[in-house]
C-alpha cells in the first residue's frame, strides 16, 4: 500500500491534519500517527473512506447551497407553483450506482486487512504474552519464560509478539492506540492478536470497554525496547531472587519484614509466581506510573497502600487487607521503591517517548 | 359528549380525561409531554457529564455517579425521549394522515403510552433510593450481573415495563395502517411520515422481543441466581452482547426512519414541491429496514468473531449507505427547482442534511472493521452516533414539532424564538461533538470518568463541553417559545403552510372524530392534488352517518400502576420477603384489570349524524 | 346498544370473526403479535443452542432427557390444536354448543399437556439435580421450556375467561373474533412446541 495509498496520505495529511490540528494528539496515545503494523493497517482504513466520504460530503454542500440560494422564495414570485417532478430515473440510477462503486473501494481493502491481521501463523514461533484483565490492573505472564510483570509490558522493537488475552472478572479492552487496534478481553474465551511495533518508545496503553467506577483509570505502558536489551531485560528478570535484593537502609529491610507480616504476598508476587490476585511487583520501582495512573513517588505509594480507594475507587484492595498506619506504609514504600531487577527501564527505549 | 366535557373545565376534569383518555391526539399529545420531561432529564445529565470533562482529572463528581449519569443520559434519551417523542408524533399526525379517526386498538395505545412513562418512572426513581443504574446504557453482562445494589435491576425492569408499551404501540400502528386508510388511500399515496411509520412499527416488532428475553436473562441471573452470563458456570456473556444489539441496531433506525419521514413532508411542504422520487423514498425506506436487522455485530467487531464474520458485518453495513444515499440526494432534488420558503422548521431541516450526511460518513468509517479497531468505544464513536442521533433525530423532532405545532397546540411557534433556538442549537451541536471525532482518534476511550493530564486531551474537551452549554441555552429557548407561543398567541389557521398531506385538511382545532366524512384520495399529495383542481378541499367518500368511537378507561392507568408496583417487588424480593407484597399485589392488580377489560363488553359509542350536523351549525 | 351484533343462521355472514373492523383488527393484531412472539422464542432458543453444552459438570442432554414422556406431551399439544380447529369449524356453522365443547377438549388437553410439564421438571430437579440454578444449561433450558409452558399456561386462562364469560350468550359478532384469536394463538404454541421437541429433546438425545 505503498504507491497509490501512500501518495494519498501524504495530500491528506498535510491538507487536513496538519491544518485542523497542528499536533494529533500525544505521539505515544494517538492513532493518528501508527508505530506498529496494527496501527498502520487501521490508519490506511481511516484515510481512505475519510478521502472518498468527504468527497462525497463535498457534492451534498454544494448541491445544498446551490438550491438554496437559486431556489429561495424571491419577490415577486412568492405564488410561483414549481414544477411537479416525480423523479428522473438516470439520476436516481447514477446515484444509487456510483455509491456502489465508493463503498466497493472500501470494502474491498477492508476485507484484504482484515484477513491479513487475522493471520497467526507464527504464533507458535514468537514470543507469547497471556494478558489478564483484571478491575482495574493488566497482568503479564510471558509463556515460557517464567516471567510475570504488571501495568508495564517490554516487548522487543520489529518482531511480532502475540498477546494472549483472558479477563478475570468484567469485559475489558486492551487497546495501544499508537501501535494496534483494540481486542475485547472477555472472561470467557482467549483473544488473541499480536502487536508489531517499528519504533522504540513507551506507548500508552487504555482499557476501552466500561468495566466499572475506575474504568477510566486503568492504563497501562509497552516498553519498545531494542531485541539486545529485551534478551537482558529477560535474563536479568529471570535471575532476579526476592530474598537476595540488597536492601540499601534499615527502613527498606523493615519494609520487607512488615509486607510479610500483613501478607502483602498473598496477593502480590515479588519475583516469578502464578500468585497474581493482585499487581505482580518485581519490577515496581522501574514503573512508568503508579497503579497506572499516579506519579511514582514513594508519598503518593504510600497514599496509595493506607487508602487505595481514594485513587482508584472500587478497587479490589480495598478492605482486602489489615488497616495499614503511615508508619508502617512508609517503610512498605521505601522497599518496594527499590525493586528493580533490570539495568533495562524505560530509559533504553528510545525515541523520546517516555 | 362534546358539549359535556367542555362544561367540566377544572383542573381535575382535565386530568381525569387525560387518565382515561383512548384519543390518539391526546396520547400523542401525553407522549410529548413525558417524553419531553425526560428529554430535559437527559440533557441535564449530559451537561452534567460535560462539567466534569471540562478539565482534567476533574472531581465535580465521582466515579461512581459518573458511571450513574452516562448510564442514566443513555438509556433515558434513546428508551424515554427520542422514542415516546416520536411515538407521539405519530400518534398525533398518523392517522389524520391517512385519513382515519383513531388508532386501530384505541384501549391498547392508551396502555402503551402508561407502560412507557411507568417504565420511565420507575427508571428514574433509582436516584431516589440510592443507586441509579451503572453499567452504561448496553449494560454489558458481567459488569451489569455484577454491579451492586439494586441500581441494574432499575434498569432490567424499566426498560422491560416501557419495552411492552413500546411493543403494544408497534402492532397498534401496524394494524391502523393496514386496516383503516382512508378510501382511495393506497400505500403508494400514504405520505412518507406515515409509511416510515409504518416500517419503523415492523422494526419495533421484530427487535423489541429480542430485548425483551436479554432483559429476562439479565433479570434472571440478577435476581433469581441463573447462570446465563456466569462463567463459572458455564455461562457466556457474549450472548447479551448479540440480543442487545439484534434489538439495539434496529433501534437506530426506529429512531431514524420517522425522522426521514418529516424531513420528507418539510421539505415537499416548503419548496413547494412533490417529494422527489416517491418511490424511491419508500424502497429506500424498506431497504433500509431490512439491512438494518443483518448488522448488529457491527457494534460487536473487537470482542474477536473472527475475520469472516468482522467482514461480512462490514460489508452488510457498508450497504446501508446506498439507500441512505439515494434518500439525501432525493431530499436536494425536492429543493431544487421548487420555490423555498425558510422557517423555523426549514432552518431544522435544511442543517439535518450536512450534519447527518457527517453522520453518515463517519457510519462508513465506523463500518471499516480494521479502523473500527481504533473508533471503537471511543469518542469517536461518540461523536459519530451523535451525529446521527442528534442530527437526524433531535433535528427532526425539532423541525417537526414546529411543523406540526399548529396542528397538535393550536398555535405557531414564534419564528424568531425558533430561529434563536435553531442557531443555539446548531452551533453548540457542532461544538460539542466535532472535536470528539479527533478526541477518540487521539485515544480518548468513551466512558472516561477523567482522562488524565498531559494526554494531549485537554483542549478538545474544553471545547466539547462549551458546545453543550450552547445546546442548553437552544433548548431553553425552545422551551420558552413553547410557553410563550401558548399564551402570548393567538389560535393557528387551519392549513397554515398550504400543506399537501391530509392532516392540513381537517378543521382546526381538530375534532375528536377527526373526520366528519371519510375523505376520498385520489392521489399522492391528496390535499394538494385539490387545491390544483380548484377544490380545496376533500370531496368526502361517505355520506354524513353515525360514528363510532371508542370508550374512554382508566384500566390502562391501572394496569400499568400494577406492573409498577410489581416491579418494585422483583428489585427488593431478593432483600425482604415483604417486597413479595408488592410483587404480588402489583401483579395481581395489573391482571385483574386485564380481566376485566377482557370480561366487561365494551362497545364503544356511537356520536349520531343529528349531533354531527348540530355542530356543525 | 344501538347496534345488535347477536347472530342467527340467517343473518350469520361466512367469517363471523372477521366481519367487524374491530374483529379484522384483532385478527390482524394478533398475527402481528405471534410474529414479534416468534423473534422472541427464536432468542430464547438461540440462547439454548449456545448453552446446552455449557452443563458445569452437572446431567448432559443425553443423561437427562426421557422421549417417551416427551413424546405423550407432543401429541396431547399436536391433538389440541386439532380440537381447537373442531372448535373454529364449528363456529363458522354457527354452533355454539359444539364450539364450546371442542375448546372445552381443548383446554382439557392442554392441562394434561401442562400436568406431564410439571412432572418432568419435578423429576429433573429431584432425580438428577438439575435445576434452573445448577448451570448455564440449566437455566436456558429452564427458560425456554418454561417460556413455553407460561404460554400454554396463559393460553388456558385466556380459553377459561372466554369460556365462562360467553356460556351463557351464544356466539355474536363481538366475541367470534375473541375465540378466533384465541385459536390462532394456541396453534402458534402447538409450532413453537413442535419445534422444542426437535431442537431440544431430539437433537439432545442424538447429538
Amino acid at each position: 500500500m505503498k504507491g497509490w495509498m501512500g501518495k494519498i496520505k501524504v495530500l491528506f495529511l498535510m491538507g487536513l491534519v496538519s491544518l485542523v490540528l497542528s499536533a494529533c494528539g500525544k505521539e505515544n496515545l494517538t492513532a493518528l500517527d501508527p508505530k506498529g503494523y496494527g496501527a498502520e493497517k487501521s490508519f490506511d482504513l481511516i484515510i481512505l473512506p475519510t478521502v472518498i466520504m468527504s468527497f462525497v460530503l463535498l457534492i451534498v454542500m454544494v448541491l445544498l447551497t446551490v438550491a438554496l440560494i437559486k431556489f429561495r422564495k424571491k419577490k415577486g414570485r412568492e405564488d410561483f407553483i414549481p414544477k411537479q417532478v416525480e423523479g428522473n430515473h438516470t439520476l436516481e440510477t447514477v446515484w444509487t450506482v456510483i455509491p456502489i462503486l465508493l463503498l466497493i473501494i472500501i470494502a474491498v481493502p477492508t476485507v484484504m486487512y482484515e484477513f491479513n491481521l487475522a493471520d497467526e501463523a507464527d504464533a507458535a514461533d514468537s514470543l507469547n504474552v497471556e494478558v489478564t484483565g483484571n478491575q482495574y490492573w493488566w497482568h503479564f505472564n510471558y509463556e515460557g519464560l517464567d516471567i510475570q510483570t504488571s501495568q508495564d509490558v517490554y516487548i522487543p522493537v520489529g518482531e511480532k509478539v502475540y498477546f494472549n488475552m483472558l479477563s478475570s472478572d468484567v469485559i475489558h479492552s486492551f487497546w495501544v492506540p499508537t501501535l494496534a487496534g483494540k481486542l475485547d478481553v472477555n472472561p470467557e474465551n482467549v483473544n488473541t492478536f499480536y502487536i508489531e511495533a517499528y519504533e522504540e518508545g513507551v506507548y500508552w496503553g487504555k482499557c476501552a470497554e466500561f468495566c466499572g467506577p475506575s474504568h477510566s483509570l486503568m492504563d497501562f505502558k509497552v516498553v519498545v525496547v531494542s531485541q539486545e536489551e529485551f534478551d537482558q531485560w529477560v535474563a536479568d528478570m529471570q535471575n532476579f531472587d526476592p530474598e537476595t535484593v540488597e536492601l540499601d537502609s534499615e527502613v527498606a529491610v523493615e519494609g520487607r519484614e512488615l509486607f510479610d507480616q500483613y501478607n502483602c504476598m498473598a496477593c502480590h508476587a515479588i519475583g516469578s509466581s502464578p500468585v497474581a490476585v493482585g499487581p505482580n511487583l518485581t519490577n515496581f520501582a522501574d514503573r512508568t506510573k503508579l497503579a497506572g495512573v499516579e506519579e511514582m513517588t514513594k508519598d503518593k505509594l504510600v497514599e496509595w497502600i493506607v487508602n487505595p480507594e481514594l485513587i482508584k475507587p472500587g478497587n479490589k484492595m480495598t478492605g482486602a487487607y489489615p488497616k495499614i498506619n503511615e508508619e508502617d506504609a512508609a517503610k512498605i514504600a521505601e522497599y518496594l521503591m527499590q525493586l528493580s531487577p533490570s539495568e533495562i527501564t524505560i530509559e533504553n527505549a528510545d525515541g523520546g517517548l517516555k | 359528549m362534546s358539549s359535556a366535557t367542555a362544561q367540566r373545565n377544572s383542573f381535575a376534569a382535565v386530568l381525569w380525561d387525560y387518565l382515561t383518555t383512548v384519543d390518539h391526539k391526546k396520547i400523542g399529545k401525553l407522549y410529548l409531554y413525558g417524553g419531553g420531561f425526560f428529554f430535559l432529564l437527559g440533557g441535564l445529565e449530559a451537561v452534567i457529564i460535560r462539567i466534569q470533562l471540562i478539565k482534567p482529572e476533574n472531581d465535580f463528581i465521582s466515579a461512581g455517579l459518573y458511571n450513574e449519569m452516562i448510564t442514566m443520559h443513555g438509556t433515558t434519551m434513546i428508551f424515554f425521549a427520542a422514542m415516546p417523542i416520536l411515538l407521539g408524533l405519530m400518534n398525533a399526525v398518523m392517522p389524520l394522515q391517512i385519513g382515519a379517526r383513531d388508532v386501530a386498538f384505541p384501549f391498547v395505545n392508551a396502555l402503551g403510552f402508561w407502560l412507557f412513562l411507568f417504565g420511565g418512572i420507575m427508571l428514574n426513581v433509582s436516584w431516589l433510593t440510592g443507586a441509579a443504574p451503572d453499567a452504561g446504557w448496553t449494560a454489558y453482562a458481567p459488569l451489569s450481573t455484577t454491579s451492586p445494589g439494586h441500581g441494574v435491576d432499575y434498569y432490567v425492569l424499566g426498560l422491560q415495563i416501557s419495552g411492552a408499551g413500546t411493543l403494544m404501540g408497534g402492532i397498534n400502528f401496524l394494524v391502523t395502517i393496514v386496516n383503516m386508510r382512508a378510501p382511495g388511500m393506497t400505500y403508494m399515496r400514504m405520505p412518507l411520515f406515515s409509511w416510515t411509520t409504518f416500517v419503523i412499527s415492523v422494526l419495533i416488532l421484530f427487535a423489541f422481543p429480542a430485548l425483551t428475553v436479554g432483559l429476562f436473562l439479565l433479570m434472571f441471573d440478577r435476581m433469581f441466581d441463573s447462570a446465563f452470563f456466569d462463567v463459572a458456570l458455564g455461562g457466556n456473556s457474549i450472548i447479551w452482547q448479540h440480543l442487545f444489539w439484534i434489538f439495539g441496531h434496529p433501534e437506530v433506525y426506529i429512531l431514524i426512519l420517522p425522522a426521514f419521514g418529516i424531513f420528507s413532508e418539510i421539505f415537499a411542504t416548503f419548496s413547494k414541491k412533490r417529494l422527489f422520487g416517491y418511490t424511491a423514498m419508500v424502497f429506500a425506506t424498506i431497504l433500509i429496514a431490512f439491512l438494518g436487522f443483518m448488522v448488529w455485530a457491527h457494534h460487536m467487531f473487537t470482542v474477536g468473531m473472527g475475520p469472516v464474520a468482522n467482514s461480512i458485518f462490514a460489508v452488510a453495513t457498508m450497504a446501508i449507505a446506498v439507500p441512505t444515499g439515494i434518500k439525501i440526494f432525493n431530499w436536494l432534488l425536492t429543493l431544487w427547482g421548487g420555490n423555498i420558503t425558510i422557517n423555523s422548521a426549514m432552518l431544522w431541516s435544511l442543517a439535518f442534511i450536512p450534519s447527518f450526511t457527517i453522520g453518515g460518513m463517519t457510519g462508513i468509517m465506523v463500518a471499516t472493521s480494521v479502523a473500527d479497531y481504533q473508533y471503537h468505544d471511543t469518542y469517536f464513536v461518540i461523536a459519530h452516533f451523535h451525529y446521527v442521533i442528534v442530527g437526524g433525530v433531535v433535528f427532526g423532532i425539532l423541525a417537526a414539532c414546529h411543523y406540526w405545532w399548529p396542528l397538535m397546540f393550536n398555535r405557531i411557534l414564534n419564528e424568531k424564538l425558533g430561529k434563536w433556538a435553531f442557531w443555539l442549537f446548531f452551533i453548540g451541536f457542532h461544538l460539542t461533538f466535532f472535536i470528539q471525532h479527533f478526541l477518540g482518534l487521539m485515544g480518548m476511550p468513551r466512558r472516561y470518568w477523567v482522562f488524565l493530564e498531559d494526554q494531549g486531551l485537554d483542549l478538545g474537551n474544553f471545547i466539547s463541553t462549551i458546545g453543550a452549554f450552547f445546546m442548553t441555552a437552544g433548548v431553553i429557548v425552545f422551551l420558552y417559545n413553547a410557553f410563550y407561543s401558548w399564551f402570548k398567541q393567538g389560535p393557528a389557521p387551519q392549513d397554515p403552510w398550504d400543506g399537501r398531506t391530509l392532516e392540513w385538511a381537517v378543521e382546526s382545532p381538530t375534532p375528536y372524530y377527526n373526520f366528519k366524512q371519510l375523505p376520498l384520495v385520489r392521489g399522492l399529495d391528496a390535499l394538494w392534488l385539490e387545491k390544483m383542481e380548484g377544490n380545496g378541499k376533500l370531496a368526502p367518500a361517505e355520506p354524513v352517518g353515525d360514528i363510532h368511537m371508542p370508550n374512554g378507561s382508566i384500566l390502562p392507568f391501572l394496569i400499568s400502576l400494577g406492573f409498577f408496583i410489581a416491579g418494585f417487588g422483583f428489585i427488593y424480593q431478593t432483600t425482604s420477603d415483604l417486597a413479595y407484597i408488592l410483587l404480588y399485589g402489583g401483579m395481581g392488580m395489573a391482571l385483574v384489570c386485564m380481566l376485566i377489560r377482557s370480561l366487561k363488553d365494551d362497545h364503544g359509542y356511537h356520536i349520531t349524524k343529528e349531533e354531527l350536523e348540530k355542530e356543525a351549525r | 346498544m344501538s347496534h345488535d351484533h347477536s347472530l342467527n343462521p340467517e343473518t350469520m355472514p361466512q367469517h363471523p370473526e372477521k366481519a367487524t373492523l374491530e374483529g379484522k383488527n384483532k385478527f390482524l393484531g394478533l398475527w402481528f403479535f405471534l410474529g414479534g412472539e416468534t423473534v422472541l422464542f427464536a432468542s430464547l432458543f438461540g440462547t439454548y443452542l449456545a448453552l446446552k453444552n455449557s452443563t458445569a459438570g452437572g446431567p448432559t442432554t443425553q443423561e437427562l432427557y426421557g422421549l417417551e414422556l416427551v413424546f405423550v406431551m407432543t401429541m396431547l399439544l399436536l391433538t389440541s390444536s386439532l380440537t381447537s380447529v373442531y372448535a373454529m369449524y364449528h363456529m363458522k356453522n354457527n354452533d355454539f354448543k359444539k364450539m364450546q365443547l371442542w375448546l372445552g377438549i381443548t383446554g382439557l388437553l392442554g392441562i394434561g399437556f401442562l400436568a406431564c410439564e410439571i412432572y418432568e421438571f419435578y423429576h429433573y430437579i429431584h432425580e438428577y439435580g438439575f435445576t434452573f440454578r445448577s448451570s448455564a444449561f440449566g437455566s436456558a433450558f429452564y427458560t425456554l421450556v418454561g417460556f413455553h409452558g407460561g404460554h400454554v399456561l396463559f393460553g388456558l386462562c385466556w380459553l377459561s375467561a372466554i369460556m365462562i364469560r360467553n356460556a351463557k350468550r351464544g356466539l355474536n359478532l363481538y366475541n367470534a373474533p375473541k375465540f378466533n384469536t384465541f385459536s390462532l394463538y394456541w396453534h402458534f404454541i402447538d409450532v413453537v412446541w413442535v419445534f422444542i421437541f426437535t431442537v431440544v429433546y431430539l437433537m439432545g438425545k442424538v447429538a
